[in-house]
């Protein structure tokens, strides 16, 4: 089981960081990053593997939010089957 | 495999698009709640409703949290309440809208459907005593929802019925004149109406439906708009083919959330709704749609032409993302629950001469449209026999929805608040239909109800 991770904002110091932090947490291993920066805007998406998380995923969702308003980002983190099956026939 | 525009435009289509589940409904089956004692068959309607619906939030609330996507509301539908009220011919219906209520506050549910009678034909043991409820069943309780179905293609219009169901729009209005006539949002008038449907507050649980299974009802005006917005010059054929693929990911959403909750609860999965369902919320409306197609305003000439095309281009896109599609899907066009049908309507441009015309092509009827509330009940009644008319003649599914302003008249609006909006009084035609009306009878099926 995967899930999607977006985070979109004003690019700082160790958001990355902080994002997979939460990661390590949970027992979510991260397989795919992909990450820009433009002008100073922060864009990541990132595909993480849920199969060995050792909480809720709706933990992991909250927890994800919190960081989010703390550093005043966007940040979505969704099951992968929402984008496989609106996506794919 | 998933690619970053997938994923942006999933999370666009529900962070500023209003993408949303409207409803998660739960049909119930009460039939083996039919005792004779009334008390006890309310005792068991809320002990199935409660042992069944009972998680029905909560997997709501979880599934919302593992895909990122809002569930609006978390619903129930019911066996028609008459099938329980004619086995206690003494006893007083109300009492069934007061444990349904019961049940609601219990589950934490928005809505519960199915305080409804079915009498396209005629009326049977506790039929006409339940409708005669329906003012005060409505009055007395908050989330409770209830339907009449007065005609179908098979059986023709039940004038009997039209007749009475002016009365009780009426009263229902009169008795919730203090809070806004919110009764009469809870009361719908249906010509062919479905079993399956998920959508308030024409619910209702069939009989033929299974002892309890899980609805979708999707939602996503605002994405189709935002779609066609990216295609200013695009022709008619490019614009249903824009909608088609929308209207194919809007449903595969709501496939997906039906299966989930289905697993989450051990229920059977029933339908995904694909209807569009508007709210008043900026940027989630049907009519914003039709005017990106190119009309100035929701209600001129062309309307019904596009809707009709908005209704066929949204099921077919819809029905080869879904394994079972069922209740109205379609386009809603519910007056004050759509910001453009509102400005529409003040403007004077959308009246309900052209809304009963777009009746003809949308996937329901005359919905949540405000009356003056002098409307005499004989004229309420003719509306809804037109209504049924329509949907009687070209075998869809109609339904009306009116609510009287009580004590207030053309210019002046009504405020329901929420996802009821608010709705300006439209004008009617003066003349009298109350002969046509009083005659009583029925008016006999259509030839082309004669298929076998």
């Amino acid at each position: 089981m995967r899930a999607v991770v977006t985070v979109i904002g004003k690019d700082t110091v160790g958001i990355l960081h902080k994002v997979s932090g939460i990661c390590a947490e949970y027992n979510v291993n991260v397989i795919e990053v992909t990450q820009s920066v433009l002008q100073d805007m922060f864009a990541m998406i990132m595909l993480v593997d849920i199969t060995g998380i050792n909480a809720d995923f709706a933990k992991l969702v909250d927890s994800m939010d919190s960081l989010g308003s703390q550093l005043g980002l966007s940040i979505h983190t969704m099951h992968e089957d929402i984008f496989n099956s609106m996506h794919s026939v | 495999m998933l690619n970053v525009y997938n994923i942006l435009e999933t999370i666009r289509m529900i962070q500023d698009e209003c993408l949303d589940i409207r409803t998660i409904t739960m049909g119930i089956s009460l039939l083996d709640c039919i005792d004779t004692d009334i008390d006890k068959a309310c005792e068991k309607v809320y002990e199935k409703i409660v042992n069944r619906a009972g998680r029905l939030v909560e997997a709501g609330q979880q599934i919302e949290k593992e895909y990122g996507i809002p569930i609006v509301n978390k619903r129930i539908s019911v066996t028609p309440i008459a099938m329980l009220a004619a086995a206690c011919p003494n006893g007083d219906p109300v009492k069934f809208a007061k444990a349904l209520q019961r049940a609601a506050d219990t589950c934490g549910v928005n809505f519960i459907g199915g305080y409804s009678a079915l009498v396209h034909k005629g009326f049977s043991a506790g039929d006409e005593a339940l409708i005669r409820s329906i003012p005060e069943a409505l009055d007395v309780t908050q989330n409770i929802c209830s339907s009449v179905n007065i005609g179908s293609t098979k059986s023709g219009i039940n004038m009997d019925a039209v007749k009475l169901m002016g009365q009780i729009v009426k009263q229902t209005a009169e008795r919730t004149a203090d809070r806004d006539c919110i009764g009469a949002a809870k009361l719908v008038v249906f010509c062919n109406a479905v079993e399956d449907n998920p959508f308030m507050a024409g619910a209702f649980h069939g009989v033929g439906e299974p002892d309890c299974e899980i609805h979708v009802g999707v939602s996503g005006p605002g994405v189709v708009r935002a779609a066609l917005t990216k295609y200013p010059d695009a022709s008619i054929n490019e614009i249903a083919d824009i909608i088609k693929k929308t209207a194919f990911k809007i449903t595969r959403m709501g496939q997906l959330v039906g299966a989930r909750a289905s697993e989450l609860l051990g229920v059977p999965f029933g339908i995904v709704d694909l209807s569009l369902a508007p709210t008043p919320a900026v940027g989630d409306s049907v009519a914003h749609i039709l005017e990106e197609m190119g009309l100035e305003m929701c209600g001129t000439h062309g309307t019904t032409a596009c809707l009709a095309m908005l209704n066929d281009a949204v099921k077919k896109g819809g029905v080869m993302a879904s394994s079972t599609v069922g209740g109205l899907s379609g386009a809603f066009i519910p007056v004050s629950e759509d910001a453009g049908m509102i400005d529409a309507a003040v403007d004077g441009v959308l009246t309900l001469e052209k809304l009963e015309a777009m009746t003809a092509v949308c996937s329901v009827g005359l919905d949540m449209i405000v009356v003056p509330g002098d409307i005499t009940p004989e004229t309420i009644s003719a509306i809804i026999a037109d209504e049924a008319a329509i949907g009687m003649v070209n075998t869809k599914t109609t339904a009306v929805r009116l609510i009287p302003a009580i004590g207030k008249k053309e210019g002046e609006t009504l405020e329901f608040g929420g996802l009821l909006g608010s709705g300006p009084v439209m004008p009617i035609r003066d003349k009298s239909a109350a002969k046509f009306i009083n005659r009583g009878g029925r008016i006999p099926a259509p030839m082309h109800s004669l298929k076998n």
